[in-house]
């Protein structure tokens, strides 16, 4: 006889007790479903497309630029967000909900200068949701700019900008090479004083580099930071004197113009449904 | 049944196993038999719990254990803030002096949803997963989870409740937590999201301590209100597949809790202090098989235990060593 067969069998419940256990399983029936509910809830601004944002360099995008495989591999530490040497990356609230915790960029707030140049929060992220495939700059594809309000641009009316460019009170951050190459300062400690404005093209961060290579002052004086292509250029509009801002396939959609750009509502906004390989595609 | 299989059997929710007479060794028949004979009188037992009660050291491990847990999640804040690059990230995932440290349950749910293991994450889920095979498993659970010391403040009110009776305790069947466990493992792999990060308290008290609080605590306020109106502990005991993760990895931890029958009452107040009370089911009376029996894996070696019992019954324990003091 197996050791099975020698154990006495259980007495059979009493009525009791089995009504205790019938509303226990209901009691944990319930729990469970309310659980999962709250859980798959998070599908809910995902599939509203509201938690489409501007993702910090090197966020997993699929051939279609959906996001998915970001939101997925990110293990939502914030990693990225302490790295930052200008401060540009945040964590989704519970708004977003699978999106929770995910970093993401609010560009005319403060946008990716690029400043850590080695692209730090690739380096930090853990997961590879930011991907590591990534080196410079300008391989990154966050985004790509486009020109969303022509008619109130200072350049198109042949304007110029003097003072700062977001007002005394912006806190956002830029690097600027001249006065500390290492530290990024507020862009209200930085008044302008331009004959025609190209705030968003002096101060995109691909044209800097550029400019730095066409100096013979390659970043960190690594050739491989050139980047190949521009990202904007003011081109001109009759014969005015007038120019208007161009994006090139150049732009990785960092954000800088739209944050740099001094007429409220911004001039220039950064598309998500687009990116420079699309665009030349 | 060994260790380890009634280990694994109460962590996916199966009652604890009543040690029969003829299981018991002979040392242990005798010691009960003994106890039978000479029994306690309910003012002998007052009286020695009362003495326990004025020993300096009856809070001892449950300081210890929230000291622990505030300084390792302030390292996380205090780190950011003064940007002294000590230890980075939030719980989830962190570098620590530079090592990467991944949670085991927030690894694994990036894994099944991803579906792709870079080799910093697997560096951290191997460091992770030795660091708590070492400490205990369950360990992470009291001694760091933010939630957990929210969660036992809560509690704390839940018992008080419990007592004026103003409210009825609900249970539920332990069991569930296993099947959320593998709900939330097929809901990543199938949808490719990350589904329990969404609700995960731990993760989003942990990132609001270090990024600043905002709407997601909302939840975890509504979590330690079911806790304090509904059921003890719900969370913790029914639903955290992060416990049962680190639960599995406690089957294999060194570090443990050690019952010793010879001097228990059985009065069963750790029974009444602890999380996960069915760990201590051998502290019944004609339960235990042996002298001294080690404590399953499901306990949080908190501690709780140790402190309360009058007796000594109860101590930390790391195999092939002496108890813990």
């Amino acid at each position: 006889m197996s050791p099975q067969d020698t154990k006495p069998k259980k007495p059979p419940l009493s009525p009791a007790r089995k009504e205790q256990n019938r509303r226990e399983f209901i009691r944990t029936s319930l729990l469970a479903g309310g659980t999962l509910i709250a859980a798959l809830a998070g599908y809910v601004p995902i599939a509203g497309g509201g938690t489409h944002r501007l993702r910090p360099p090197g966020a997993l995008k699929d051939a279609h630029l959906d996001e998915r495989d970001f939101l997925s591999a990110c293990i939502k530490c914030g990693q990225c967000v302490q790295v930052c040497p200008v401060e540009a990356i945040h964590l989704a609230d519970l708004g977003d909900g699978f999106g929770v915790g995910v970093p993401y960029i609010e560009a005319r707030d403060q946008a990716c200068d690029f400043s850590c140049d080695g692209l730090q929060c690739v380096l930090a992220c853990p997961t590879g949701a930011l991907t590591h495939d990534l080196n410079y700059p300008a391989q990154t594809r966050m985004g790509f700019a486009r020109v969303a309000r022509p008619d109130t641009c200072l350049a198109v009316h042949g304007k110029g900008f003097k003072g700062q460019a977001r007002g005394a009170g912006f806190k956002g951050l830029l690097r600027y090479d001249e006065i500390d190459r290492w530290n990024p300062i507020p862009v209200a400690d930085h008044p302008y004083d331009l004959e025609l404005c190209d705030l968003c093209v002096r101060q995109c961060p691909i044209e800097i580099r550029i400019a730095q290579c066409d100096a013979g002052k390659p970043p960190s004086g690594d050739p491989n930071q050139c980047p190949p292509r521009h990202a904007i250029t003011l081109e001109p509009v009759g014969d005015s004197g007038a120019k208007i801002p161009v994006i090139g396939d150049g732009c990785v959609g960092c954000g800088v113009c739209e944050m740099i750009c001094p007429v409220e509502q911004t001039v220039i906004v950064i598309d998500l449904d687009k990116t420079a390989d699309s665009v030349s595609a | 049944m060994n260790y380890f299989l009634e280990s694994l059997a109460q962590l996916f929710g199966r009652a604890p196993t009543k040690t029969l007479k003829d299981e018991m060794r002979v040392e242990v028949q005798q010691i009960y038999e003994e106890k039978r004979k000479h029994k306690l009188t309910k003012e002998e037992l007052r009286a020695l719990e009362e003495a326990h009660e004025r020993t300096r050291h009856r809070h001892k491990w449950r300081n210890r254990r929230w000291a622990t847990l505030i300084i390792v999640n302030l390292l996380f804040v205090v780190s950011y803030y003064f940007d002294v690059q000590l230890v980075e990230g939030a719980l989830t995932a962190s570098r620590v002096v530079g090592f990467h440290m991944a949670d085991l349950n927030s690894a694994l749910q990036v894994m099944l949803a991803y579906k792709h293991v870079v080799l910093n994450l697997l560096i951290g889920t191997v460091t992770v997963f030795l660091l708590w095979v070492l400490l205990g498993g369950r360990t992470f659970c009291s001694w760091v989870c933010p939630y957990h010391l929210l969660a036992e403040f809560a509690e704390k009110i839940h018992v008080k409740l419990v007592d004026k009776k103003l409210i009825k305790p609900k249970t539920f069947h332990r069991g569930v937590r296993t099947v959320f466990y593998v709900i939330f493992a097929l809901l990543a792999i199938l949808t490719g999201y990350t589904v329990f990060e969404t609700i995960s308290p731990t993760g989003i008290v942990s990132r609001a301590l270090i990024y600043g609080p905002g709407l997601a605590l909302a939840w975890v306020l509504f979590l330690l209100l079911f806790e304090v109106f509904v059921s003890r502990r719900a969370w913790c005991r029914y639903v955290c597949p992060i416990g049962l993760t680190y639960g599995l990895v406690g089957t294999l931890s060194p570090v443990r809790v050690k019952y010793n029958v010879t001097n228990c009452h059985h009065e069963g107040d750790c029974r009444k202090v602890c999380m996960v009370p069915h760990v201590l089911d051998t502290t019944i009376r004609m339960r235990a098989r042996d002298v001294e029996v080690p404590i399953g894996a499901d306990c949080t070696r908190c501690g709780l235990c140790v402190d309360i019992c009058p007796t000594d019954s109860l101590n930390f324990e790391f195999v092939g060593s002496k108890k813990l003091k």
